[in-house]
């Protein structure tokens, strides 16, 4: 990662979150899936963690996007939900700026809680196994790319 | 020049040691995953593989491995506690941090050669009870619990040749160090009988229309307004109602924050500045490794030019419990 980008704190206005409320979510919850699968093809996230995860169902809902996505583990892979018929058994909330930073590694899933810009609802222990399960990823660095006057 | 103590930092998972050491870490601090370490959280800390890439890593930059074995033996159960002292011998750690007596008493007998550090969950704020460790298990270094006063702290040093490792950032709560059972009283579990206060499964986040609780066991602890800083669920950082008046009875959500008196921490003769949050991200690790390798390093070349640069403050106050901080009991103006 580029040490000198740093991704700041904004919020989408909110004519976003009312168009996005209309817009259809699966492409989000296709891409976040897609997403978690490579990453397990890549063997990056541990077999005991995962165990926790299985037949269990997680939302992460871009609050200022008005996105969100439903998804569960079963049988070795991620799978998206599209119409849940129960509440999840853990939930994410937070801006888009804030899952971002995340990410990035850029802020601590416990800052922002503490901030108050992540809620984190359902199973706490399920919460905390996906937080160390994250944590404990080593993604592979990318490329350096030799950028000109660096 | 002046003599600088160590940084020492946590780490709960590879990543995270690795943004220690990558950030200016003289010395990270580890454990196993299980209740021989006082921060056993589901996910959290290193099984035997990812501690010896994390060994590796750190001794090829120069730094060194503390492992803390910082719970007490259960009855019956003492054996997994010895087995823990082998295994972190076997890894080759620099030091292993103890708190049970029984266990240093172990440790120093079968493996004399290698160097033991007090827990801060030993809990031992005096030189005669240090002395006395000295004495009898050969302990290198104490880390002192966060109930000393700056001036007490010195009296310590003075009275000791035992190396003193002070906290210099991170969450503090009530500081019966070693000796809390808090948690047990709501959830009959806590950091002497399973590795962690407040396991996560007695822990329930309710979101409500404009407010957040928090309970544990079922137990209301605090009532969060949606722009109210949270902290950690726990009963000492509870709001309760006490003669008619809600308020945090025993202890607020707050993270120390030593910046302020670091010259004065260095001028007693610390020997090692910890950081506490085994618990947090490689994220909160960075910040706050990086934020004290400044201020100690600005620190080289003598006390006087030394002052707090606010962007320090601001990247420590970001990641503080209830985003407040404190000097604790370091500076206890009317004792």
């Amino acid at each position: 990662m580029n040490p000198t980008f740093a991704i700041p704190k904004f919020r989408l206005p909110g004519f976003v979150a009312g168009i996005g409320h209309k817009l259809p979510q699966w492409p989000h919850a296709l891409a976040l899936v897609g997403g978690l699968n490579a990453a397990l093809k890549m063997n990056l996230l541990p077999e005991d963690g995962l165990t926790a995860l299985e037949d269990k169902l997680f939302r992460v809902r871009v609050l200022d996007t008005g996105g969100e996505a439903s998804y569960t583990y079963r049988d070795g892979m991620f799978r998206p939900v599209f119409r849940p018929a129960r509440e999840p058994d853990l939930a994410f909330a937070a801006n888009l700026s804030a899952f971002l930073q995340l990410l990035a590694r850029q802020e601590d899933p416990d800052t922002l809680f503490f901030n108050r810009e992540l809620e984190i609802t359902g199973d706490t222990e399920l919460g905390l196994v996906v937080k160390n399960m994250l944590d404990a990823v080593e993604w592979p660095s990318l490329p350096q790319l030799p950028f000109p006057g660096r | 020049m002046s003599f600088l103590p160590d940084l020492v930092c946590p780490a709960g998972s590879l990543p995270a040691l690795k943004a220690a050491v990558d950030n200016g870490a003289d010395a990270v601090y580890l454990g196993f995953k299980n209740d021989t370490n006082a921060r056993n959280f589901a996910g959290l800390n290193f099984d035997a593989k990812t501690m010896a890439d994390g060994i590796r890593y750190a001794h090829g930059k120069g730094r060194e491995v503390l492992l803390a074995i910082n719970t007490f033996a259960q009855a019956g159960r003492v054996a997994d506690w010895q087995r823990a002292v082998d295994a972190a011998v076997d890894q080759g750690v620099d030091a292993i941090i103890l708190a049970d007596v029984g266990l240093l008493d172990y440790a120093v007998h079968r493996h004399p050669q290698q160097r033991l550090h007090l827990s801060v969950q030993g809990s031992a704020t005096s030189y005669e009870a240090i002395n006395f460790c000295q004495r009898e298990f050969g302990i290198r270094r104490a880390v002192l619990p966060r109930v000393l006063t700056l001036a007490q702290v010195e009296h310590v040093i003075k009275n000791t040749t035992v190396e003193i490792e002070v906290f210099g950032f991170g969450s503090l709560c009530v500081m019966n160090e070693g000796r809390c059972w808090l948690s047990s009283y709501a959830c009959g579990e806590s950091p002497n009988t399973v590795g962690a206060c407040s396991p996560a499964k007695y822990v329930k986040w309710d979101k409500k229309p404009g407010e957040m609780e928090t309970r544990l066991n079922g137990i209301l602890i605090d009532r969060f307004a949606d722009s109210e800083p949270a902290g950690y669920p726990t009963l000492c950082k509870g709001r309760f109602e006490v003669e008619g008046e809600t308020y945090y009875a025993l202890e607020e959500p707050t993270s120390l924050n030593v910046l302020s008196i670091l010259p004065e921490i260095l001028k007693i003769g610390v020997r090692a500045i910890k950081v506490e949050g085994r618990q947090r991200s490689p994220a909160y690790v960075t910040q706050v490794t990086r934020t004290l390798r400044a201020a100690l390093d600005s620190l080289r070349d003598g006390n006087e030019r030394f002052h707090v640069k606010p962007a320090w403050q601001a990247e420590l106050a970001k990641v503080s419990e209830g985003s407040q901080a404190t000097l604790g009991a370091y500076s206890r103006p009317w004792r």
